[in-house]
């Protein structure tokens, strides 16, 4: 089952001695579903067009099945691309555009005829064919990228923020088509993208990126409940992240207070960050909790309230779907197990305080909205 | 008449005056004799200058041609290159368009003429010496001027320009992305070159085609300072009418009158070729 069928060794990629990337090591295995995920800028995209052959690495090696492909050219490879604005061309229909890796191939017509229109039936498009692609909606366009390139029955399928262009909804919806895609055409699906939801969701594996370098790989329940450092906790979903000491295994202690946790291998008195998520947050009376704050802020988010609770000048966010009021008494409870300890890093005290709180949420909708620009700065 | 419309009043006015009413007089006088008649008699006429139809087309064609075969690499190569280069280039070829078209055209006659630049070269190499001894001949000139080879070079020269932009400013566009897709879709250089840059380019060759050939179909400036008298084209022909001692402005018209008719079924004809592109033909 999990054969590895490419490996990134050693992998550096820098322009005018401006590093992109620093040294990745990246293996992938056969008929996963691999998300590349990060910040824009964070050397995700340059990864995948290495793969894809568009970039040769400044040192390091490219191996698929084994074999060094560093010299190997794009149209040699047995990778297909979906790009970021899916580049179909403008001049032929959906048939011709789909059947182009075909032709070059030299397949017979009969064969391309039938391999066609299986794969625009695989992605819903049937009837479609003799559109010109100018003509459909973004969803529609992106069906045809993906038919065009799985045509080719490529061994590996690059996807470069397939999903940026689209609305809310029909994300969701290509999601879960993708997903199903990938599963029924058996093959190596390598995504990329910036958006930590979309990454859970799909991914067999979740590699997150930042700065040039690999920050985490794992699952996405392991990546989300056990971060290896600020920047991947604050990445992946919401976090509060305190200055912690270990005191001895499985006891930590944060806010003056020791709690205890299920972490251990720590060296005694081991200074550490401390993350727990919103949602993990049990809100009870004053005098009940092991901490006490004041509200101050709520807002409604559909589901629950992001509630904003200051602990003697710290910010904390906590998730609840119970209704609390500005300037309330609170008690909070954290139970061991919703503890989770990281070492320190580099990334240590940068994220994880919601002092400015709605400044951060802006912040983070504008760097999503600057995405499709910003990582194309990346290549 | 409502108000947005009457900022396109002066250029209404401007239209009618200098564009309509001229058009509407070339067919009177095309279809009148002097004596003020209705008569086919001018087009009857024109069956003796069918050479200098013929002429006119083929010189105007083989100067599209050559305008092609350099202007197309040329736009290829340019938009390799990167912006600064680019810009460079543009400007060198904008550059002969800042000067008069009738001083350029004279530099050219004085370059080709048989004591002009080229041959006094030539002659100073000692190439016309080496010439005459070797196959015994007697030659102090190479004759380029006042032949039908020096029209096309005016044209190539003259018009180059109108062909380079459009490719240039089309081939330049082509979205980078696509390239990439074709490659990683096994498609190598050439073939990428074939099935993507050719066909996106076509709107770019088209209008090119147009804008050199329409110009060089009529032109008369660049057929009298480098044809000479013998080599005579449309344009000429059309001038005498009205200005040389053949004065005959019905014939004249007549004359205009089936050149743009045949300049428009060329573009009609460019027109259905590139139909279904992304933009149809200038003009």
């Amino acid at each position: 089952m999990s054969k590895e069928i490419i490996r990134l060794k050693d992998c550096t990629v820098a322009f005018d001695d401006e590093v992109i990337l620093d040294k990745i090591n990246l293996y992938f295995n056969d008929k996963e579903f691999l998300t590349l995920l990060g910040p824009s800028g964070c050397g995700k995209t340059t990864t995948l067009r290495i793969i894809g052959g568009f970039i040769k690495p400044t040192s390091g090696d490219v191996l698929f099945n084994g074999v060094r492909i560093n010299d190997v050219p794009p149209h040699k490879r047995k990778v297909n691309t979906i790009f970021q604005k899916y580049a179909l061309f403008p001049h032929l229909d959906v048939f011709e555009n789909v059947a182009f890796g075909l032709r070059i191939a030299k397949v017979k017509e009969a064969e391309i005829r039938e391999r066609v229109m299986e794969m625009l039936e695989i992605v819903s498009l049937k009837g479609f064919q003799h559109r010109k692609v100018a003509s459909l909606s973004g969803g529609q366009q992106q069906r045809v990228a993906i038919a065009r390139a799985l045509v080719n029955r490529p061994k590996v399928l690059l996807l470069d923020e397939p999903l940026g262009a689209l609305d809310m909804r029909l994300r969701k919806d290509m999601q879960s088509e993708l997903k199903r895609i990938q599963q029924a055409m058996d093959i190596t699906f390598i995504y990329v993208t910036h958006d930590q939801e979309e990454a859970l969701a799909m991914s067999d594996t979740v590699v997150v990126m930042d700065r040039g370098k690999i920050q985490q790989i794992g699952t996405p329940e392991k990546i989300y409940n056990e971060p290896k450092n600020a920047f991947v906790a604050d990445f992946i979903g919401e976090s509060n992240i305190l200055d912690g000491i270990m005191h001895e295994d499985f006891v930590v202690e944060f806010f003056g207070r020791k709690f205890k946790c299920l972490d251990s291998g720590f060296t005694t008195r081991e200074a550490v960050d401390v993350v727990i998520r919103p949602e993990d947050i049990d809100i009870v009376e004053p005098q009940k909790g092991r901490l006490s704050g004041t509200v101050t802020s709520v807002t409604f988010k559909g589901v629950h309230y992001d509630v904003i609770v200051d602990f003697k000048g710290f910010k904390w966010l906590i998730q609840t779907t119970q209704l609390h009021h500005e300037g309330q008494e609170i008690g909070i409870n954290i139970a061991p197990d919703r503890i989770h300890i990281m070492r320190k890093s580099e990334y240590s005290g940068m994220f994880g305080d919601y002092s400015s709180y709605s400044a951060e949420y802006d912040e983070i909708a504008e760097d999503y909205g600057d995405e499709t620009e910003g990582s194309e700065d990346e290549t | 008449m409502r108000r947005r419309y009457l900022a396109a009043v002066p250029h209404v006015i401007w239209l009618s005056v200098f564009v309509v009413a001229p058009l509407i007089l070339v067919v009177v006088y095309a279809f009148t004799g002097s004596g003020g008649g209705f008569t086919l008699e001018n087009f009857e006429n024109m069956g003796s200058y069918t050479s200098v139809f013929g002429r006119s087309l083929w010189l105007a064609f083989i100067a599209t041609i050559i305008c092609l075969l350099i202007g197309y690499p040329l736009s290829y190569v340019l938009s390799k290159e990167g912006p600064g280069m680019q810009r460079i280039f543009i400007m060198l070829i904008m550059l002969p368009m800042w000067i008069n078209f009738l001083l350029r055209t004279y530099a050219w006659m004085s370059i080709l003429e048989n004591t002009g630049l080229i041959n006094r070269l030539l002659a100073s190499l000692g190439v016309f010496d080496l010439i005459n001894r070797i196959f015994d001949t007697n030659i102090s000139y190479i004759p380029m001027i006042n032949t039908q080879g020096a029209v096309v070079l005016g044209m190539v020269y003259n018009y180059l320009p109108f062909m380079v932009l459009p490719i240039y400013s089309v081939i330049v566009k082509i979205d980078s992305s696509l390239i990439e897709a074709a490659h990683d879709l096994g498609a190598g250089s050439m073939t990428v070159f074939r099935r993507i840059i050719f066909p996106l380019s076509l709107p770019g060759v088209l209008s090119g085609i147009t804008m050199v050939f329409v110009p060089a179909v009529s032109t008369f400036i660049i057929s009298r300072l480098l044809g000479g008298g013998t080599n005579i084209l449309l344009g000429d022909l059309i001038e005498m009418q009205f200005l040389g001692n053949a004065y005959n402005p019905h014939l004249g018209s007549a004359i205009s009158l089936l050149m743009m008719i045949i300049i428009m079924i060329c573009m009609f004809v460019m027109n259905r070729f590139g139909e279904g592109e992304e933009q149809a033909v200038l003009m």
